[in-house]
């Protein structure tokens, strides 16, 4: 297990070096002169060289990646140039929002997906079969964004049950924050429990044919004995892989929904910079995001030796 | 695996689509959309561009089929026109990720466990942790919005998912007794990997490609909603809901006919993707019945 681990450790590194190179040089390097670009057609030249000497342009590419990325690691990335305050404070305020978000509605989509997805699989081809088969189908076409709107306009505009958007922050009392995050947490599940229900379904009837199940109800297990017993565990695999690249979907949808809600996230902090072109910013909120998928992943490289022992084996 | 040569199998093709409900509400559905976006580069019934502040937020009616939005244009042709964008970005999108991912995962496969084979294993994990929403970020960031970033963003992200597809199916090929005949008689591995490895992968690929340009089509929606895709005056679906969002109690027809638009295009392609699956693949017919 020890060497597997270490071995998945060096990938993530290597990931997440290049990783950091590509985001370095697509935002600060392609566009040409950073300053210049943020500045606009414009600016005049003594403010472009003020603006170069204070984000430290004036050095090779190379000192500045590296200037970035030991920056980040001490946790520090740079200021932002257009709110003048440290660029960790800002994603740090705002991860509080996304991160729960994203966690509440991986939360809701397992809750969602797994009773749907094993009732699907052990009474194939009947009504509650189809019932699920159906509602997936039209879960996994709907655009979470539109999904959300409908949400807004039922259950806050008509029904009053929840505010239309806005965030009372975790300091008002943290059932307040979650009532505030529902309905964003509820359209971004609906999607990802869809998929979830169809790949827990379909991993469960893979694994119900296979021949130790077979054994298992000749040993005189009825059918719902082995399902829970042996083709569960047999069928985490594929659902803890698609939960994992869910994650990477969640965070990312996270950012559109939070438009929708008007939630001061992630999401509203990157479309704020980049309509400001606060470059420094958007590079650190990328990064920030791609670390997140990445050491989701490899969690999940890790949750499947630990489900499946095999696999450590093999390396 | 050619197996729709002879005039017997095709009848019993032709009944088996008929026989699939899925693929034939689909492909109904598919055509309607794909129709809607080719009939108005000739025709609409109102200019889609045109504003007409009197006749504005007019709820659907016999002129306005769709009703109107907050300039007065009208919403069944914006749909319409609409649809081009969403195909044209999805279907590119698409393009881009078979002529790039194909040849990278037929190339991991003939080489496989060599350093090409890691080389290109590892750069899909990489582009795997980019959601097509942060390609587009960055490139936005860097040149600005439009309908072109939408495209690449969504492509870059679909070049993996073709390279892992093809790579898994063509190992499986590579150990089949035909590729080792062909082996022996000589031929090399660019020849083997295009003469028999693709043509017996090619029923995936159609199932995936149409998977993928309804993901296309829903990204394209994401991006463009939050101002990352197509810009005004191009219409676009995404834009549309977003111009609705502030209007939503005054005129919910606004966000409802895009929606619904996008939804069953979506639901069109992926029924139709199920069906040719269950068409295509006779394995998962059998197995997964």
């Amino acid at each position: 297990m020890l060497r597997y681990t270490l071995k998945r450790l060096l990938s993530l590194s290597v990931s997440l070096l290049v990783a950091s190179i590509v985001i370095f040089v697509t935002i600060e390097v392609v566009p040409g002169d950073p300053a210049f670009y943020m500045l606009g057609f414009n600016a005049q030249p003594d403010t472009i060289a003020a603006l170069r000497e204070e984000l430290g342009l004036n050095v090779s590419a190379f000192q500045r990646y590296v200037n970035w990325v030991s920056g980040m690691l001490t946790g520090d990335f740079g200021t932002s140039y257009t709110y003048r305050t440290p660029v960790a404070d800002m994603i740090g305020d705002r991860m509080w929002i996304s991160l729960p978000l994203a966690l509440y509605a991986l939360l809701l989509s397992t809750l969602i997906a797994f009773p749907a997805g094993i009732l699907a699989a052990s009474k194939r081809g009947s009504v509650a079969d189809t019932l699920v088969m159906g509602t997936t189908q039209l879960g996994v076409a709907i655009p979470n964004f539109w999904f959300a709107m409908l949400m807004v306009l039922v259950f806050a505009i008509n029904l009053r049950w929840f505010s239309a958007g806005g965030f009372p922050g975790w300091d008002g009392g943290f059932w307040l924050a979650v009532k505030a995050l529902t309905l964003p947490a509820i359209s971004l599940a609906l999607p990802q429990a869809s998929i979830l229900a169809r790949v827990m379904r379909s991993a469960l009837l893979d694994t119900l044919g296979e021949d130790f199940v077979r054994s298992a109800r000749a040993k005189g297990l009825t059918r719902r004995q082995a399902l829970w017993r042996h083709a569960l565990r047999n069928a985490m695999i594929p659902v803890l892989t698609i939960i994992g690249l869910q994650f990477s979907f969640l965070l990312a949808g996270a950012i559109i929904i939070e438009n929708v809600f008007f939630l001061p996230g992630l999401g509203r902090l990157v479309f704020q910079s980049i309509s400001q072109r606060d470059l420094i910013v958007v590079e650190s909120v990328v990064m920030l995001l791609v670390f997140a998928v990445v050491i989701v992943n490899f969690s999940v490289d890790l949750a499947y030796a630990l489900v499946d022992p095999r696999l450590r084996r093999r390396s | 695996m050619t197996a729709f040569d002879t005039s017997s199998n095709e009848a019993s093709v032709l009944r088996q689509v008929l026989r699939s409900r899925s693929l034939i509400i689909g492909l109904v559905l598919s055509a309607v959309f794909i129709g809607a976006a080719l009939v108005s580069y000739v025709w609409t019934p109102f200019d889609a561009e045109a504003l007409n502040i009197p006749t504005k937020l007019k709820t659907p009616d016999a002129v306005h089929w769709f009703g109107t939005d907050h300039f007065g244009r009208d919403i069944f042709s914006m749909i319409m026109v609409g649809a081009r964008t969403s195909i044209a970005v999805a279907l590119i999108a698409v393009g881009i990720g078979i002529l790039l991912g194909v040849p990278l995962g037929l190339a991991s496969a003939a080489r496989s466990g060599g350093w090409l084979d890691e080389v290109i294993m590892r750069g899909n994990d990489l582009v795997f942790a980019f959601p097509a929403l942060l390609i587009a970020i960055m490139i936005t960031a860097v040149f600005g919005p439009s309908a072109v970033n939408a495209i690449i963003a969504i492509g870059i992200f679909n070049i993996p998912v073709f390279a892992r597809l093809s790579r898994g199916s063509a190992l499986s090929l590579w150990t089949r007794d035909y590729v080792l005949s062909a082996r022996v008689a000589g031929k090399g591995a660019l020849r083997i990997s295009i003469e028999h490895i693709l043509p017996n992968i090619m029923n995936l690929l159609i199932v995936q490609g149409t998977i993928q340009f309804s993901l296309g089509i829903l990204a394209e929606a994401g991006l463009s909603y939050v101002g990352l895709g197509a810009q005004p005056p191009i219409p676009s679906w995404g834009r549309m809901l977003a111009d609705s969002q502030t209007l939503i109690t005054l005129a919910p027809h606004m966000a409802l006919f895009p929606g619904f638009a996008i939804l069953l295009t979506v639901l069109g392609l992926n029924l139709m993707g199920d069906g040719l699956r269950d068409l295509l693949d006779p394995r998962l017919r059998n197995a997964r019945r």
